[in-house]
Formats: structure tokens, sequence, C-alpha cells
């Protein structure tokens, strides 16, 4: 047994022991679980994929005369933002399309250009265009403004990632006769493809499946800053099938995540088009697990072989509930590059990058045993397994018209 | 007999015309279509895969090169920006020609030019815009 503070004077002396996920698995098959749970401190784990559910808020400061933002319209690089917050603030999301943007009229549509690429200019430096109409009130007689906004010249500029992580994931497949153009990537007809979003074994919540030591509070590396989980994401659905292990057998839960973006480095965080479905952005997240106890550690021993994900066939829309589970494989297979299914191999493709998680969870490593990083103690817990915490599905009630 | 991807330019003038057939005819060649397309302009593109003896491949070449078609080696068209790649693999099922493969040990996603068509399949598929085709 051992505690964060303890943990934290170790790193301290630069005498921590830390392994990434895929690394501590050898070390604690060479060592045995017992002694491997007493060397080790710390295993980092980490993900780098497309998160739609991201964003950032930020404040410009006041001109003169002075705007109320709030209420009115803003665009960012021709992107617009939501000014539904006091006079300076406003709030860009990684979907956001400019409104001349043809979308899927011209079908597929390209989106070439949108939140999250404004969200990925600001932090190379560009200087981009802010443009706002307001209302005017007494208070805040402007109407117009239209200037060149640049990340330094922000006060607060905060990403904030209302859901990420999500432990586990389906793999996407199309069982219809044309392609799909899908947020899982381009679906080839006739199972031509299955894709894939997971880094498997590496990904956090895969390696504390019942969210033991992450929680609120927890101290992250988000997208090359130090970032905190906020809370639990949305969607969060904890509650369903799992493995002998406690592995969930379908996407089950979620983070949500917040740090500075002034911090942030453009490798981790890349604005991202995906062919006929939109716009958004990818987000490098590395979580470092603190080995507890020996529970703890079998749980970050976890393999590739010991995940499964359901394989769903997105040309019906693409959620168990209402699709075909055409089947069940496991993250090895999905790495291979090939999976069996219907007694045919098919191809795979991932949307999450392994090699970048596999950065991330070393560059971690290394920010731990440099003594850059302290571990912090979760401050909240996550709900869980057993605690009845459920993802509702949208019950339509028509309104009735008056 | 050696086997090359080119891509042939027709101008306004030529797109009517009965021109690559000659290939076959004239100068002993077996040719695969790999993309044809005639733009808004009326100018047409045709991407072929030519299989022969190297001298007629030449004599084939001078003709095409006679009859006012730009020529253009294939492998220049298609490239990879690897700074922009971040190895997630989105591309690699979608490739025709397995141009596109994993590197076990690094990771990392290799462009295997010789393997390229140019169908621009990966131009699309990439979220990350690592991909580009200039005819």
């Amino acid at each position: 047994m051992k505690t964060i503070k303890e943990i934290n004077e170790r790193i301290k002396k630069g005498e921590a022991v830390v392994f990434t996920a895929e690394e501590i698995v050898e070390f604690a098959e060479k060592k045995g679980f017992k002694k491997a749970a007493q060397l080790v401190d710390v295993v980092t784990t980490a993900t780098f994929g497309p998160m739609c559910s991201s964003g950032i808020y930020f404040n410009i400061g006041q001109s003169k005369p002075r705007i109320k933002l709030g209420g009115g319209k803003v665009t960012l690089g021709g992107v617009p933002c939501y000014a539904a917050f006091a006079a300076g603030d406003l709030f860009l999301g990684a979907n956001a399309l400019p409104e001349e943007d043809p979308r899927n009229a011209i079908y597929p549509g390209e989106f070439k250009y949108g939140g999250g690429h404004v969200i990925q200019d600001l932090i190379e430096g560009k200087d981009l265009i802010l443009e706002a109409n307001a209302y005017g009130t007494d208070c805040y007689p402007r109407r117009h403004l239209r200037t060149y906004i640049n990340i330094k010249d922000l006060n607060e500029v905060i990403l904030f990632n209302m859901r990420n992580c999500y432990q586990n994931y389906n793999v996407a497949v199309n069982v219809s006769d044309k392609p799909i153009y899908t947020y899982m990537g381009i679906l080839k007809p006739n199972l031509g493809n299955a894709n894939y979003c997971s880094a498997g074994s590496l990904s956090p919540l895969l390696n504390d499946p019942y969210y033991k030591t992450i929680g609120i509070g927890t101290k992250i590396f988000l997208a090359g800053a130090v970032g905190f989980i906020s809370w639990w994401g949305t969607q969060h659905n904890p509650g369903v099938e799992r493995t002998e292990k406690g592995i969930p057998k379908c996407p089950a839960g979620t983070l949500s995540l917040i740090g500075d973006l002034k911090e942030t480095d453009p490798s981790w965080l890349i604005g991202t088009s995906m062919y006929g479905y939109g716009a958004t952005l990818s987000v490098g997240v590395g979580i470092p697990i603190p080995v507890l106890n020996e529970e703890i550690l079998s749980y970050v021993c976890v393999k590739d072989e010991d995940i499964v994900a359901p394989v769903v066939d997105y040309a019906k829309g693409y959620s168990p509930e209402n699709s075909d589970v055409l089947g069940v494989v496991n993250y090895a297979q999905l790495k291979s590059g090939k999976i069996e299914l219907a007694g045919r191999e098919i191809p795979t493709g991932s949307l999450s990058s392994l090699k970048k998680a596999r950065e991330i969870a070393g560059i971690l490593k290394a920010w731990i045993k440099e003594g850059k990083f302290f571990l912090s103690e979760a401050q909240g817990k996550l709900p869980s397994a057993d605690s009845g915490y459920r993802f509702k599905t949208l019950k339509e009630r028509i309104p009735k018209d008056v | 007999m050696s086997k090359k991807r080119i891509v042939l330019h027709f101008p306004k003038e030529l797109v009517d015309k009965s021109i690559v057939y000659k290939l076959v005819k004239d100068f002993n060649l077996e040719f695969n279509i790999l993309k044809a397309e005639v733009n808004p302009k009326e100018e047409g593109l045709l991407v072929l895969e030519i299989k022969g003896d190297e001298d007629d491949f030449n004599k084939g070449i001078e003709y095409l090169n006679k009859t006012g078609v730009r020529i253009q080696p294939l492998s220049q068209d298609v490239s990879m920006d690897r700074a922009k790649c971040v190895d997630c693999t989105a591309c690699i099922p979608l490739c025709p020609t397995k141009a596109l493969v994993k590197n076990p040990e690094t990771l990392e996603v290799e462009f295997v030019k010789e393997k390229c068509i140019a169908c621009g399949i990966c131009v699309h598929v990439c979220p990350y815009k690592a991909m580009s085709i200039v005819f």
C-alpha cells in the first residue's frame, strides 16, 4: 500500500519508478504482481484522437467605447462563436462552421475550416479577425467591432472538453452497398473496412476501469499543458456490461477536461476535417495512475487482447440500442490491421493515433521522473459501475400546437 | 518488359480524338486505365499503367508527344506531408493498392509511392490534410 503523498515525496527526490501502460505489462510479468506493486509508483496512460465536444472559452478584454458581446453575433476567423455570456466572454466549439460553408449541400462536404482549425490557428500565434455585432445599451453603446485578435492579447483562453477519453468505443463498419461518410471516417460498402477509435491498452479509463484513482481534480497532461479533470464527461455511462476483469464491453465512462490554452502545444491540438461529417479538434491527453496497491496494478496491466469492442453497422445509425452488433473483436486484432467478421478478413483503420498516444505517455513519464509533475489526489469520485448512473437516449415528446 | 504509370493531359481540341488505342495497335503496349476524367473546361485527364518493352514504350511516348498530349510521370502527383500526418491509420484500409502502410515497429504510416495509382481517396479520407494530389 502506498499513498499519493508518499509517491509525490519520491517524485520530489527523483526516485519515482514510472512506466507507461504499455511497458508495465512486461515488467509486472517479470517481477510478479506483488513485487511490481511495491516497486512501481506511477503508470502513465494516454490517448490522441478527434473529440468533437471540445472548445475554448475566452475573454477579449474591453474596447473603447465598450461593447456587450452577450446576446450579439460574433465570428472569429469567420467561424461563429457562442456569444451568450457577459460583455467580453465568448465560447467557440470545435464543430462550429462558417455561415457560408456549404456543409453537406455538396455531398460529401469537405469541412476544411471550422472551430477546431480556429483553435489550432490561435495556438500557432496567428492573427485572426474577430467581428462582432451587438445591440447596444446605455452602458455598452458600441454596436460593431472588427479587429485582429491574437492569443497573446486575450485575457483567459481556456480549453474545455465536455467529453473526452471515451472508455472503449464502437468499431464502425458499413453493411450497405454504398460508401458512407461518418465521424468514424469513410466506411466502404459491404464491410470494406472496420474503423476504431481508442488507444486500447494505453487508453486512460481502460487502465482504471472502475475510476478508483482517476476522478474530479486529477491533474493531467492536456495537449502539452498541465490540465485537470473537471467532472465526468457528458454521456458518462458506467453501468454497461463488463468483462470479468471489469473492462466495459462497449462505450462507457467519459471525462470532462480543462486547461490553459496558452500553455498548450500545437502538436497535441490539431484542427481536423472529417469528410462528409464535419470539422472537429484532435486532442492529446495523458493521465497518470498512481499504483497504490496490487489491485490498481492489476488494472494497469490490462492487455489489448483483454479489451473487446462491439462491431456496429453505421449504415443503420450507430448506437448498440438501435443497430445491429455484428460481432465482438479485441484490440490486439484491431491493431494488427485486420479482423475476421462473417468469415471474411476486413482491414482496420484507426481514428485515434497510437503513435501520438505512446509519445504522450512517454512525455508524462519523463515529466514525473524529472520532478516536473506531481500527482494530485482526486477531490471527487466519478460515478462508477454500481452507481446506477446511466446514459439516457432522448425520448421525444411532440409539443402540442397552440 | 516494364511497367510504368503516366498521367496524360488532353487539351480541349484533342478530347474527342481516338489516341491511346494506337499504343496497343501500333506499339504493342498493354494499358490499364486507372483514372479518367473530363473537366468543366473540357480538358481530359487519363492515368494509365502501361506494360511493354522499353523500346516500344519510348516509341509510344514519342507518338503521344507528337499528338499534343502532355505527359507527366505519375509518381510526382501524390505526396504526403509528414509534418501534418498524425499516424492515425484512417487512410490505410481505404487505399486500394496498399500504398499506405503502418510500420509495426515505429507505428508510423508510410507512403509507398511506387504502389500509388493516384486515385485520390487518401486526400479525402485524411482528417489532417496530410495527403495532396496535383495533376
